[in-house]
């Protein structure tokens, strides 16, 4: 117990539990112990390379898709471990959404089908109901009015910002209620960037979202919680404005005010 | 590693040490003029204020300037915050030195009412606090900063002292009013000067350790145990 | 400079333009209707027509497409998707060297495969020559279009909860549907052409195709056989094949070219 502080998790609606993940023979993440509180932003920082992404893509099973990487430990979702045996990890993304750090919309698809896509793999028939859920998602994501003329341009005639919030879309309209970030901005423009984090704001009223983010100034205006991650460890997880203000580990210090990283 | 802002920071430090001996020597002034009787003395002090209320000015440009500019965090942003609240600690301190000799050049108009014996005193007190404060700033320590908070106690017991004795004067000889009234006003003026220097002491330690001890907010009360996963790190 | 360049640019067209020109000129007499509808005339009689090869040619690659597309995209994926293997690795060494053996190689081996078993050329056996032609390019076109789509488009399907198998069907796959038709197009043109192949597995015939375990005319065995021949009208009836099949391969690449430009998705 060197960094952390304790804080009061009222609500936890993902719990991990001493996660250990590897690439191959690398140890990338330590053991980490993360709860994340329902409703809220959680932020990870922390240099490059610090495992923070690696961590995330341990929190919906994604982690292990890639070639040689494993995991260890636990990950309950409202209390069910994702990795308990039997889970199916596809079931398991249904309730996780991600969305990834460079917009990435299906190509040649249209702009509908690209938010459809999901409801339709997972067994929505209904085209009314289908129609009615890519506009709720569209709406969510604060997109709808710029593109409901054309639901049938393709997702990636878009704007990069309006390709970020199609995949925002995308991804809510599985109804998840966690939403994972990686980066989500970090190839936007700064306009786009403040689209998102409003976004975001509003978003957590139904979704809790947990955004990995290398903006220290983002973390700090749209998070609730925030965790420091260094070298595969969990260095300090606090309120954001406590760990901003006054950061009980040196590191942490160091980091934020740009000693180093 | 240095850091653009290090060196920001070390300009501010520079400015504030600055302007706190300014202030040191306005209270100085006023106070020794009034002891020494030599009205005169008091343009001196004018002179000072001037000299601490520019300062006061570049200082918060210069806070603002860093605040949009580096968008300082952790114990920076601590840093800042303090530096503008001690600016202003120090931009009022120089208006009690003027109302020291404003109040002194009163009290000069007539003779003497008593000689001047706990008001040096005073004035010597408050002169090291705001001196002690200062080096805790610059030093980053937040032991010295909070044995300024414990000497502020003896300059209110001056103060205390200072009122009773007065208005013993003032009761058996209401002629006296006038003048003990004016020396009040000095007492009330260090006494002023003394709690200034506290706040000061107070954003040291707040700058350094990031604890809140203002009106006796020694012990902000943490949040308690987290319900699931020892916290392993 | 660019002078030069421009110079050998046209040089390199030069060919393209003066065959097509030269088979014009020879084959433009003989092309009317009832090349499209005749059977060959025996030799001596006035007309007739190559409508037996254009026919058997159709059906040849039709057989050949049948093979050839669904074994060469699954190779393709499977190279893509899973190409990290050992398997993979030989696989994808051996689709290199099938690219590269000549056709009448091929021929042979599917004459051994095929034509030796069943006791007669058929139009199997050409039509799976001509699969095993088409399949390295349409393999490696997949290939090549399947790994640029980047990883992050993989992930976000796996994201959004759907299996990997349907990630790259309905996503990797579809999206990247209209270059694959191109390589399909490509191999296709490739083998409308061969000759080699079929001389051993498909033969050739005067006759309309019959059944699929017959030997098939097709265009350019026909147009072999023809041009050979002593004749001066089966010379005549070689170069407007000739003509037929050149103009075949040219309308395939243009309308490849047309679908591509009309579902092109749009770059980001």
């Amino acid at each position: 117990m060197s960094g952390t502080r304790d804080i009061v998790i009222t609500q936890t609606i993902l719990d991990a539990k001493n996660i250990n993940a590897w690439f191959g023979s690398v140890h990338a993440i330590r053991d980490i112990s993360l709860p994340v509180e329902k409703n809220t932003v959680t932020a990870m920082i922390g240099p490059s390379g610090c495992g923070k992404s690696t961590f995330l893509r341990c929190l919906n099973r994604l982690h292990e898709e890639v070639a040689g990487a494993r995991v260890e430990g636990q990950v309950l979702l409202s209390g069910e471990d994702i990795y308990g045996p039997g889970t199916d990890p596809v079931a398991i993304r249904r309730k996780i959404g991600m969305v990834f750090q460079k917009p990435n919309p299906f190509p040649s698809m249209s702009i509908f089908n690209n938010v459809a896509v999901g409801l339709r793999l997972a067994g929505m028939g209904n085209k009314a109901l289908l129609a009615e859920t890519v506009e709720k998602s569209l709406k969510q994501a604060a997109l709808w009015n710029e593109v409901k003329d054309k639901l049938k341009a393709p997702g990636t005639s878009l704007s990069g910002g309006q390709q970020q919030r199609l995949c925002v879309a995308r991804a809510l309209a599985v109804n998840p209620p966690v939403l994972l970030m990686d980066e989500p901005t970090s190839a936007l423009d700064p306009i786009s960037t403040a689209k998102i984090e409003e976004l975001l704001i509003e978003l957590k009223k139904e979704v809790t979202v947990v955004i990995v983010t290398h903006n220290m100034q983002q973390a700090a205006r749209i998070s609730d919680r925030t965790a420091f991650f260094l070298l595969g460890e969990l260095i300090e997880y606090d309120d954001t404005s406590r760990l901003f203000t006054n950061p009980r580990d040196k590191r942490t210090e160091d980091y934020i005010t740009g000693r180093f990283g | 590693m240095e850091r653009a802002i290090d060196l920001e920071i070390q300009k501010l430090k520079e400015r504030i040490l600055l302007m706190g001996g300014y202030v040191e020597k306005a209270i100085e002034e006023a106070t020794q003029a009034l002891i020494d009787r030599e009205p005169e003395r008091f343009e001196k002090v004018h002179e000072y204020e001037t000299i601490i209320n520019r300062s006061h000015i570049e200082v918060d440009e210069a806070c603002l300037r860093l605040l949009a500019r580096q968008s300082p965090l952790a114990a920076d942003l601590r840093l800042i915050v303090a530096v503008i609240k001690i600016n202003t600690d120090l931009e009022r301190m120089g208006d009690q030195a003027v109302n020291i000799s404003h109040n002194g050049k009163r009290y000069l108009e007539r003779p003497p009412l008593k000689p001047l014996i706990d008001l040096p005193r005073m004035s010597q007190e408050v002169r090291v606090m705001v001196r002690a404060a200062l080096d805790a700033f610059v030093k980053r320590d937040s032991v010295m900063a909070a044995d300024v908070l414990q000497r502020d106690d003896s300059v209110d017991a001056l103060k205390h002292h200072i009122f009773q004795e007065l208005i013993a004067y003032m009761g058996k000889d209401p002629t006296t009013i006038e003048q003990a009234l004016n020396l009040i006003l000095i007492a009330r003026n260090l006494e002023r000067l003394g709690d200034h220097a506290t706040n000061i002491a107070e954003d040291v330690i707040f700058a350094v350790t990031g604890k809140d001890v203002r009106h006796g907010a020694h012990n902000p009360s943490r949040r308690v145990a987290k319900p699931s996963g020892k916290a392993k790190t | 400079m660019v002078g030069l360049l421009i110079g050998c640019a046209i040089l390199a067209l030069f060919p393209l333009f003066s065959v097509f020109l030269y088979v014009c000129q020879q084959g433009l007499p003989g092309l009317h209707v009832n090349f499209f509808t005749s059977l060959p005339k025996p030799v001596g009689e006035v007309g007739g027509g190559m409508a037996n090869a254009v026919l058997g040619s159709l059906i040849l690659i039709t057989l050949a497409s049948l093979i050839g597309i669904p074994v060469g995209i699954a190779t393709g994926v499977y190279l893509s998707e899973y190409g990290k293997t050992k398997l993979s690795m030989i696989l994808r060494f051996c689709t290199e060297l099938l690219a590269g053996v000549p056709s009448i190689i091929i021929g042979i081996f599917a004459y051994s495969l095929f034509v030796i078993p069943m006791g007669r050329f058929s139009s199997y056996a050409g039509g799976a020559a001509l699969a095993v032609i088409m399949i390295p390019t349409v393999a490696r076109t997949t290939e090549e279009l399947l790994k640029l789509v980047p990883v992050h488009i993989r992930e976000a399907g796996l994201a959004l909860g759907i299996s990997r198998w349907k990630v790259t069907l309905i996503i990797v796959l579809r999206g990247s549907l209209s270059g694959i038709m191109t390589g399909v197009m490509l191999g296709l043109a490739r083998v409308t052409g061969e000759t080699a192949p079929l001389l051993f597995t498909a033969l050739g015939s005067q006759y309309w195709p019959r059944s699929l375990d017959q030997p098939i005319a097709s265009l350019p065995v026909q147009i072999y056989t023809y041009a050979i021949s002593p004749f001066e009208e089966w010379h005549q009836q070689a170069w407007t094949g000739a003509l037929v099949l050149v103009l075949f391969v040219f309308i395939l690449n243009l309308t490849t070219r047309m679908i591509l430009k009309r579902h092109a998705p749009a770059k980001d």
